[in-house]
């Protein structure tokens, strides 16, 4: 007779050690209850507190007994690496959760085809919309395309094909920039331009702003996406005869542009929601303004800024509604861009 | 015929690149050279435009509180006062109160993700963070006005009953709106993604045999933490916090719309009384005289160099930690 060895998973949990998981959250959520209910100690926050603090201390006094003082230090920090874990999370489920249950009332068929020329942001909700917010963010963000796709795509270049004598102070400049706050981005134009020469709030005002603060994200990620064409391409470019130029033009960026695509759809993102810049440079207009080189010019972030100063549970709503709008536009956005980084080599 | 034998000439090498590389590698070091540009233009606008404010100042711009200015019906300014200290103050308070709550929450957190969570978990909270890192600061403004307001001056109540003997969290009068602590709590839960991704990619870096080997010797997961990640992650950590305090500093909107703006030093967290440069710059733009407006221009040069030396610093000190500057 044979015997078999069945190959078993030591470090694999057992039926009862499941149980025993289960048992040891259960006894935190009861005396989290009986806490709350015999002592003064009230609120979600007390729950919280003694549920953590309960399940720390019972899974750390079960691994002293079972297996001594350092498993049990590892049980408490396993408690508080979660509970740090949770604390990043709750924050975002709560905003996506209120700005999904504020704004959602404030939809209606009207919204995206009429614009606020008519209406006060503390009339009723179904009166006026968002499309001079809508295409004021879009003309914004197209101009600052325009403006920084190309210096954000030339200074990756540089820092990663010449990798000229200035590459060290350019790349601390361009981290340096991401870090300029984007209202002195807006008091820079302001002065610079605005005040001395266009002396008249305009769409280009805003998008000049808006591209000092694109730069750098579109530098940084395009950067990233370069260094990660491998550098046979660029060879093999040279071997045939090519000059930098035509290596460049035609195998490494093309070979990037999933990766570069998404460069620009992170800069997109980021810029999408700016508000102070704004508020200082384009004027807010509240009609539907397609002339970017003159005239105030509406957008969301100043929509939202604008409804939610207002102050009537009107006009509050209508704040929500248009930060669920462009909320939904940093999503698809954003996973626009997880999408396209997720092959960021093309073919 | 000739007898002559043709010597073949050698091919004239060249080092020399050709036209079109040169326009090319001009126009692509002018790209390059534009965030120069841009940051030295910055610099120069606003000390240009401030220059009259500041020179009428001096070194009062930053150590006084005061910001007034008086002008009679044809707009000519009979008596005018600026001073930023109040506001410096109040922005560095949110700021290393946020920095302060975010820090410890974002190590956490980072630590959970490279070592506790599993893949499935990682992958998908990874991708939560990085979503909300992009998330408009308007929406944390009002957000935080609207649905987080109440709960943290609860929470600012608790602390000054139990800590308010300690000086920091006196509360003199009774009242708690829109405190510094308020912004404090709104301006953490801004940069607590961008500390936690910055954590997480130089934890990420831990030498993986050193990881091994600590197991090997019978580690729990908290010994090596303790003994591998923190020691090689903590400078990158330090440059992680950094980076979001030139953050938490620059912030306008959100901190606008939960700070009560007073013009006196004010080093109670809990006082609803604080200051914000930026914010102060939102304030007074709206009704602003000419004179006033070059004052709020010295503002911002103050802010944006603030926020250049903090970043500047938090870029060295990531940059230190070998290649994990990404």
């Amino acid at each position: 007779m044979t015997i078999i060895a069945v190959p078993n998973k030591p470090w694999a949990k057992s039926p009862v050690d499941r149980v025993r998981d289960l048992a040891f959250i259960l006894i935190s959520i009861v005396s989290s209850y009986v806490v709350v209910a015999v002592t003064p100690m009230k609120g979600k926050l007390a729950y919280a507190f003694v549920l953590f603090a309960t399940y720390a201390i019972v899974t750390g006094l079960f691994s002293f007994v079972t297996r001594g003082a350092p498993a049990a230090k590892d049980a408490v920090v396993k408690t508080l690496v979660a509970v740090g874990a949770i604390l990043t999370v709750v924050p975002i489920a709560s905003i996506l959760f209120t700005v999904l249950k504020n704004g959602l009332p404030g939809m209606h068929k009207g919204l995206i085809t009429t614009d606020m020329s008519l209406a006060a942001p503390t009339d009723p909700i179904i009166i006026g919309g968002v499309l001079h917010a809508i295409t004021g963010t879009i003309t914004l963000v197209v101009l600052a395309l325009i403006m920084s796709v190309p210096i954000g795509i030339l200074t990756a270049l540089y820092l990663t094909e010449i990798k000229g004598k200035f590459s060290g102070p350019i790349r601390f400049l361009v981290q340096a920039m991401s870090g300029v706050p984007s209202i002195v981005a807006g008091l820079f134009i302001l002065s610079a331009i605005l005040y001395p020469i266009t002396k008249s709030y305009s769409a280009l005002m805003g998008a000049l702003a808006l591209t000092i603060l694109m730069i750098p994200t579109v530098a940084r990620t395009s950067e990233e996406v370069l260094l990660l064409i491998p550098n046979d391409l660029r060879e093999a470019g040279t071997a045939l005869g090519g000059t930098q130029w035509r290596t460049v033009a035609m195998i490494v960026l093309p070979a990037a542009r999933s990766g570069l695509m998404t460069a620009v759809i992170l800069g997109i993102a980021r810029i999408a929601g700016e508000t102070a810049p704004l508020l200082l440079l384009t004027g807010g207009g509240d009609k539907v303004n397609l002339n970017p080189a003159s005239g105030p010019i509406g957008s969301l972030p100043y929509y939202i800024w604008k409804s939610f100063n207002a102050g009537s549970p009107e006009a509050i709503t209508r704040a929500w509604n248009g930060l669920l709008v462009l909320m939904l536009l940093v999503l698809i956005l954003f996973l626009a861009a997880r999408a396209l980084s997720s092959r960021k080599i093309s073919k | 015929m000739s007898n002559a034998t043709l010597t073949p000439q050698p091919r004239e090498i060249s080092t020399e690149p050709r036209r079109s590389d040169k326009v090319f590698r001009g126009v692509v070091t002018g790209g390059g050279l534009t965030s120069l540009l841009i940051l030295g233009l910055i610099t120069l606008f606003l000390a240009y435009r401030g220059f009259e404010v500041l020179k009428e100042e001096g070194l009062g711009f930053i150590t006084n509180a005061e910001w007034s200015i008086s002008t009679d019906d044809a707009g000519n300014v009979l008596e005018s006062s600026f001073g930023l200290s109040a506001m410096l103050v109040g922005t560095i308070l949110c700021s290393i109160v946020a920095v302060t709550i975010a820090l410890p929450i974002s190590v956490f957190s980072a630590l959970f993700l490279n070592f506790y969570a599993p893949q499935w978990m990682k992958k998908f909270l990874v991708a939560v963070i990085d979503m909300m890192a992009a998330f408009p600061s308007i929406l944390f403004g009002i957000w935080g006005f609207l649905v987080l307001m109440p709960s943290v001056e609860y929470w600012a109540k608790l602390i000054n009953k139990y800590f308010g003997w300690i000086p920091l969290f006196e509360v003199e009068p009774y009242f708690f709106t829109r405190s510094p602590f308020v912004a404090g709590v709104v301006l953490a839960i801004m940069i607590i993604p961008i500390i936690t991704s910055v954590s997480r990619e130089i934890f990420a870096q831990a030498p993986l045999d050193r990881i091994q080997a600590a197991f090997a010797l019978g580690a729990t997961r908290w010994t090596m933490i303790k003994a591998v990640v923190i020691p090689h992650g903590r400078s990158g950590v330090v440059g992680g916090a950094m980076l979001g305090l030139g953050r938490a500093m620059g912030e306008t909107v959100a901190v606008y719309t939960v700070l009560n703006i007073v013009f006196q030093i004010n080093w109670h967290v809990l006082l609803g009384a604080g200051g914000n440069v930026a914010s102060l710059i939102i304030l007074k733009f709206g009704e602003a005289s000419d004179y006033e407006i070059k004052a709020l221009m010295a503002a911002g040069l103050v802010l944006f160099l603030l926020t250049l030396i903090v970043n500047a610093l938090a870029n060295l000190i990531v940059k230190s930690t070998g290649n994990s500057g990404k």
